[in-house]
């Protein structure tokens, strides 16, 4: 492996000030095992909502534990906000909020005075409004009204709702959210998905980590795939899909129709390949030959119709970023890498 | 943030976030919540509460005895023992004497070993550590809190005893080691004097019950060491082929306190345990410091 190239802090790339997180050859190795993190390059925008994907045991925890510094990496430099961290933690930190590896508390402490213990320990939070921070923390999750229960008696997704609040009792600059809907009911996950897009549309970038693909998909700008410790892709959420399955083939097209096996014979002329047809619902990719431009959809429709099959329903599929997902790393989630 | 050709100079620090700190602050506020956590575990109260038990059961043991035989102690027993019947004062210095060895430092053992290892278990360290606490202000605070509960625990036996000896007890001019005698006013003093000093035995404890806290993971494991290395010092010390190794274990001189009952006060036993003290809490708080602020935070 190369050396990772050693931390200049006056070398800088076009557009690196607008970077929230930067990673160089970002590694670790525990003690006598294959890395955990091998040469991560990561680049986070300011302003975006990022998520972060990878199966399980793909890395994705500890890279955020070198960015938030409670690992020291074994290679490699990381900068966040525009600092070095482990080493600018003091001056990073209280401009961060995070939520890793779902929330601890101290269940005989009430949900208030839990937070009351995380915001005391910040030296950059002012105490004289900490009363006041809490209480909008606590109602910005919905926690208001059990605010005085002791934490032990909270359910896994109000003890998320909690690890959340603390992540908000000051305004943030980043946040680093780890599987944030992790133990929340359907409702709970609206909850924050809204709450995520409110805080970017603030101006907070969000780092989200997540193995709810459909949940990045709804709520991310920027998406990178880590696999076996290693980025596989990176980049906006729209075009992670193009850049795998190529511009325009990102589809399959679905027709309703009572005719079926003349639609399947018409849409095979017109190029379309991977046709099924299953009852009246006919699908087939959209993806174009090498080099012939992608079919005009509006024109298959038409033939369609000119040749007489009656069309109940019209529409493409979008391939999910759940699609690529598996496409890049080979596997599903869950799957330890 | 930072601007892009600006190396790390006061104008990139500047720059650097909406919510940093204007310089180091002490961390008071800290300390305070590290002081209010220990004391709303139940943990904490239980082991307050036997502190307290111990010298109510020393006392009425020595009520039943002097009751039935009239005239207290043969002698045996724990120091100071004979004279609680007379004077109720002497149970603060018995009960002590008799918490002191064992007790006392066991108590402090729990609190510390489970300072750190204990918020490394529920994973609350890590939360502590974003905030950021700061890995050497948070060991601070974390010491702040173990030597005041060391002060709570001491001031839990020594009032417990003082309520006790003079609900069963008369109270009066006491008679010290040497013979001579003070007035009821100023042996409070003393025993006020002979508590600060027993506190002050613990701090060796607390610092060594805080490095191994800082080891593990585990809670309970970090407590079980703590306890067992205070159990292996005191019967080291009390193995005379020893005898050599006796004057650096942290419980050698902690009975001096007893020479705080001379009039004039002896204080070469006080200093040398004092001084003791203060070598192993800054040996054993070196050690803290440097395995807690260079370690991997997995928890």
């Amino acid at each position: 492996m190369p050396a990772p190239p050693a931390a200049e802090p006056g070398r800088a790339a076009p557009g690196e000030e607008d970077r929230v997180i930067e990673t160089r050859g970002l590694t670790k190795v525990y003690r006598g095992g294959r890395p955990a993190v091998d040469g991560l390059d990561l680049a986070v925008p300011r302003g975006s909502v990022f998520g972060f994907l990878g199966p399980n045991g793909s890395g994705k925890t500890t890279t955020i534990r070198m960015l938030m510094g409670l690992i020291e990496p074994t290679a490699g430099t990381a900068r966040v906000l525009g600092r070095p961290m482990p080493g600018a933690a003091r001056q990073v930190l209280p401009a961060v909020g995070a939520l890793i590896e779902g929330p601890a508390l101290y269940g005989f402490l009430s949900g208030r005075d839990n937070l009351r213990r995380f915001d005391a320990a910040d030296p950059a939070a002012d105490p004289r409004t900490r009363t006041a921070r809490v209480g909008r923390a606590l109602e910005r999750v919905g926690l208001a009204a059990a605010a005085g229960k002791k934490a032990r008696s909270y359910s896994l997704g109000m003890k998320q709702r909690l690890g959340l609040a603390a992540a908000l009792l000051q305004p943030r600059a980043l946040l680093v959210l780890d599987e944030p809907t992790n133990g929340l009911d359907p409702q709970g996950m609206r909850e924050i998905r809204a709450l995520v897009r409110e805080l970017a549309a603030d101006g907070t970038t969000v780092f989200l980590s997540s193995h709810l693909l459909d949940e990045i998909e709804q709520v991310c700008t920027h998406a990178a795939v880590m696999a076996r410790g290693r980025l596989v892709t990176q980049g906006p959420v729209a075009g992670l899909t193009d850049a795998v399955f190529g511009p325009g083939g990102r589809g399959r097209l679905a027709v309703a129709t009572p005719d079926p096996g003349e639609a399947l014979r018409v849409l095979a002329e017109h190029g379309l390949t991977g046709l099924r047809a299953d009852g009246e619902h006919v699908t087939g990719e959209l993806a174009p030959p090498e080099g012939a431009p992608p079919p005009d959809v509006a024109e298959l429709n038409a033939a369609l119709v000119r040749a007489g099959v009656r069309v109940r329903a019209f529409g493409t599929e979008r391939a999910s970023l759940e699609d690529a997902f598996v496409r890049l790393t080979g596997e599903g989630f869950d799957v330890a890498g | 943030m930072s601007r892009a050709e600006a190396g790390p100079t006061a104008a990139a620090a500047a720059a650097a976030g909406p919510a940093v700190a204007g310089g180091p602050r002490w961390p008071a506020g800290l300390v305070r919540s590290e002081i209010a956590l220990t004391f709303r575990r139940w943990r904490t109260r239980v082991l307050l509460a036997v502190l307290a038990a111990v010298p109510v059961l020393v006392g009425i043991a020595v009520r039943i005895q002097s009751g039935r035989a009239g005239g207290g102690a043969d002698g045996r027993g724990p120091a100071f023992l004979a004279q609680i019947a007379g004077n109720g004062l002497f149970l603060v210095f018995t009960a002590l004497a008799v918490t002191l060895p064992v007790f006392l430092p066991m108590a402090v053992g729990v609190i510390a070993g489970d300072a750190v290892a204990g918020e490394a278990h529920t994973g609350t360290l890590r939360y502590l550590l974003v905030a950021p606490a700061g890995r050497t202000r948070l060991l601070v605070a974390k010491f702040a809190a173990v030597a005041v509960f060391c002060l709570a625990g001491t001031l839990a036996v020594a009032l417990s005893a003082l309520a006790t000896g003079a609900v069963l007890f008369p109270l009066g001019r006491i008679t010290l080691l040497d013979g001579s005698t003070l007035p009821l006013g100023a042996g409070l003093l003393r025993a006020l004097a002979v508590a600060a000093v027993v506190a002050l035995s613990l701090l060796g404890v607390a610092a060594l019950g805080l490095f191994v806290s800082t080891l593990t993971d585990s809670g309970i494991a970090a407590m079980a060491t703590t306890v067992g290395l205070v159990i292996t010092a005191q019967i080291l010390d009390g193995i005379p082929q020893l005898q050599a190794l006796g004057p650096y274990l942290f419980p050698h001189h902690w009975l001096s306190f007893a020479d705080l009952l001379r009039q004039p006060v002896y204080w070469d036993g006080m200093a040398q345990n004092l001084g003791l003290q203060a070598v192993y809490a800054a040996v054993c708080g070196s050690a803290a410091w440097a395995r807690f602020t260079t370690r991997d935070i997995t928890a």
